[in-house]
């Protein structure tokens, strides 16, 4: 049985790594991967309450966030791949044309 | 406008007097504004307008006749504190008589002008003119106070510029146009601080007439406010009645058609200035005697000098016009002598309005026959021109003072009053004016109408419109004087006009024989001198006087070169120095201040508001350009701004 306050532990160095990764790192595939830490940090939070509380519905938010993520990933990569062979590099700073 | 009706119950026809004097107001604004479209390109109005009223004259005047009383109505104008402004008529014998002179008169000239006039090409506003001219007239006559009065007078004045100068295109009309106007204007000044003066000596309370004179009759005026108001009154007198020393406009207003000449001379304007003197007559007697002395001095010298003239005169007007100047003078002298004089005065106004009517009238009618005013070139007439022979001839019996035509009995009245009244000098000088009258008429008449033809072409009778009036005013010539014909004991004029008791003088065949011989000595040497015609001008014989009367005794030089040219050199030296200095200083300096003005808006214009314009777009840039590093296009640091936003949403949230 793990306690709650270590498992939010846990999450919240989960999610802070994910933070972390989105706002340094400059590849694109490892900022993907940060953002799915944060995901799952979100869903050891879930899974945490759920189980604390007695109630199954964090479990069920838990799968569903699994299930987009996957998704999530499936397109970002996919718009990586056409970054990469439109711009030849993925790196986040010269992908910069999000602006006036 | 309060109606304030104070009609006598008994008043009759009196009470419509203001009618008479309100139809040549309408026919003037109905020739003017319809005139160009009606028959007789407009002067029907006007002859309609004065037919009407010489009927309704007559019937005031056989209201009088009938001894009626007079008859005083008004309406409230306005008011000033306690001065109340009045529009009314005041109609007693003197108003009636005046009335049915000035509408006869007029009637005549308005009909002669029908025919002398014809083709004018300013026809129709001549015809305004002539009825406005009248109507003013009336409105002098039948005015009740002070004010209205004074708007006749005026419009007098202006109606006199516009037909003087009623053939402006000839540069000597247009100046003697002004010329009359800014003489009598003189005249006026003094008039109108007469008016202020008795109108102040009520106590600012009327500018009624009759009150006026009531209260100088009763003393309630001083005699030192009447004095100065008497001394002013006759200024005004002095210029429209052309007494010396203002006469000398009225020689030169010879220059308007002669029709004009007529009306001025006999009924109306030069009229009025007597008629002035008869009306605030109270005023007058109540004042410091001397006064009246120094009004028969003026009455004297006028007459004597405006005779002479008339001696010399080559231009048949002229001859009438000075002629006109004397005869004045003896209204005024008249006048002078007081209450004895004052029947006489204005007896001599109402028969001389008829008979110098005649005489411009048939003046005007030669000289449309001959084309010409002078008199060395015509001649012979008589022959041509019957009826205006004969009709010209009553006249200058009438003015020569033959019985039994009309100036006989006025002017002998003038003359045998002054003497009763022990007024020597006066006498004397209106005995001696007296002969040289008969003297320059018959003169007039035998450089007119005898001997040979010298002018060109061949002279006509005028057409019947020009002869009827002739002949009515002759017919009136003869008939006239019997109104106050003491000889047989006729004394109408007298009852209708007088002021203090009647006193019915008996007449004195001396003094009448003596007048007619006068007359007949000086028709006698004119008659010498002229009857046979030659080149040289037989008055010369005087040697320095011709020659003085010829300058007009220098009065006309002495003015020119006295008043006009130091008041005109020096008025326009200092207008042109103002020109110069002054209002091109202004100009110039304004011109100046704009420039610099318009220099301190350019600079405004650029620097502050341009600035502002420009110093708002730029600050918005330059914000702009700090905010755009926010927005580099880095999905990073959008997502560092976002999780700040988070963390501090969280502080934020959670410290709530």
């Amino acid at each position: 049985m793990i306690r709650l306050p270590l498992a939010l532990f846990f999450s919240a160095i989960l999610f802070s790594a994910g933070v972390y990764g989105v706002l340094a790192r400059r590849n694109a595939v490892l900022v993907l991967m940060s953002i799915e830490l944060m995901l799952n940090a979100v869903n050891v939070n879930l899974v945490a309450f759920a189980q604390r509380l007695r109630d199954l519905n964090g479990q069920i938010f838990a799968l569903f966030v699994i299930a987009v993520a996957a998704a999530e990933v499936g397109i970002g990569l996919a718009i990586v791949i056409l970054i990469y062979r439109n711009r030849e590099t993925i790196n986040v700073d010269e992908v910069n044309l999000l602006k006036w | 406008m309060v109606a304030a009706e104070t009609v006598h119950p008994d008043a009759g026809f009196a009470g419509l007097a203001w009618i008479v004097a309100l139809l040549p107001f309408v026919s003037a604004a109905l020739t003017l504004f319809l005139g160009r479209r009606s028959p007789g390109k407009g002067s029907i109005y006007g002859i309609a307008a004065l037919a009407a009223g010489l009927v309704l004259s007559l019937g005031v005047l056989g209201h009088f006749a009938r001894s009626g009383p007079t008859a005083e109505s008004s309406l409230e104008w306005f008011r000033i504190g306690a001065l109340r402004m009045e529009l009314g008529q005041y109609v007693d014998g003197l108003t009636a008589v005046m009335l049915v002179v000035v509408t006869t008169v007029s009637l005549c000239v308005h009909v002669y002008s029908l025919g002398y006039m014809h083709g004018d090409k300013r026809f129709t506003w001549f015809y305004v003119v002539l009825s406005l001219f009248t109507g003013a007239m009336l409105n002098v006559v039948i005015a009740n106070n002070l004010f209205q009065l004074l708007v006749g007078w005026e419009v007098m004045g202006v109606c006199s510029y516009l037909l003087i100068g009623h053939w402006w295109e000839e540069h000597a009309n247009s100046s003697a146009a002004i010329k009359a106007f800014i003489t009598t204007r003189v005249g006026d000044i003094p008039f109108l601080f007469g008016i202020f003066a008795l109108v102040y000596a009520t106590g600012v309370r009327t500018s009624n007439i009759p009150q006026i004179t009531e209260m100088a009759a009763k003393g309630h005026i001083s005699t030192g406010w009447l004095t100065v108001a008497a001394l002013l009154l006759f200024g005004g007198t002095i210029g429209k009645s052309a007494q010396f020393p203002l006469h000398v406009w009225l020689p030169d207003a010879m220059a308007g058609p002669t029709p004009v000449s007529a009306l001025i001379h006999a009924a109306t304007m030069v009229a009025a200035g007597v008629y002035l003197v008869g009306r605030m007559f109270e005023v007058f007697l109540k004042a410091d005697p001397w006064v009246l002395t120094f009004v028969s001095t003026i009455a004297a010298i006028t007459m004597l000098i405006a005779a002479l003239l008339a001696m010399i005169q080559d231009d048949i007007k002229r001859v009438l016009a000075y002629s006109t100047v004397s005869q004045l003078a003896y209204m005024v002298a008249g006048l002078s002598l007081g209450e004895a004089g004052y029947t006489a005065g204005l007896f001599h106004l109402f028969t001389h309005a008829f008979f110098k009517a005649l005489l411009f009238l048939g003046a005007g009618s030669v000289i449309h026959a001959v084309h010409t005013n002078n008199m060395s070139e015509m001649g012979g007439l008589k022959r041509f021109m019957p009826v205006t022979f004969w009709t010209f001839a009553i006249g200058s019996a009438s003015l020569a003072g033959i019985p039994p035509f009309a100036g006989f009995w006025s002017k002998d009245e003038i003359i045998s009053t002054a003497f009763h009244q022990g007024k020597y000098a006066l006498w004397a000088v209106a005995a001696l004016t007296a002969i040289i009258t008969a003297f320059y008429m018959m003169r007039a008449m035998l450089l007119t109408f005898y001997g040979a033809y010298r002018g060109h072409g061949s002279p006509h009778e005028s057409s019947g419109v020009v002869t009827g009036p002739l002949i009515a005013l002759a017919a009136l010539s003869c008939v006239v004087g019997f109104l106050n014909a003491t000889a047989f004991n006729i004394s109408a004029f007298t009852d209708w006009v007088h002021i203090g008791a009647v006193e019915h003088e008996p007449f004195n065949y001396g003094f009448a024989a003596l007048s007619v011989l006068g007359a007949l000595l000086g028709l006698g040497a004119g008659y010498g001198l002229y009857a046979r015609w030659r080149d040289r001008e037989p008055l010369r014989a005087l040697g320095p006087g011709y020659t003085l009367l010829e300058h007009k005794y220098y009065l006309d030089d002495a003015y020119w070169y006295g008043i006009v040219r130091p008041i005109r050199d020096t008025v326009s030296a200092a207008v042109y120095w103002t020109n110069q200095y002054i209002l091109d200083g202004v100009v110039n300096g304004a011109a100046w201040l704009a420039r610099r003005v318009a220099g301190g808006v350019n600079e405004f214009d650029r620097n502050v508001v341009d600035g502002a314009v420009n110093g708002v777009g730029r600050t918005a840039g330059f914000t702009g350009g700090l905010l755009r590093y926010v927005q580099s296009g880095n999905v990073q640091r959008y997502a560092a701004f976002l999780f700040t936003g988070v963390i501090i949403a969280a502080i934020v949230v959670t410290r709530i």
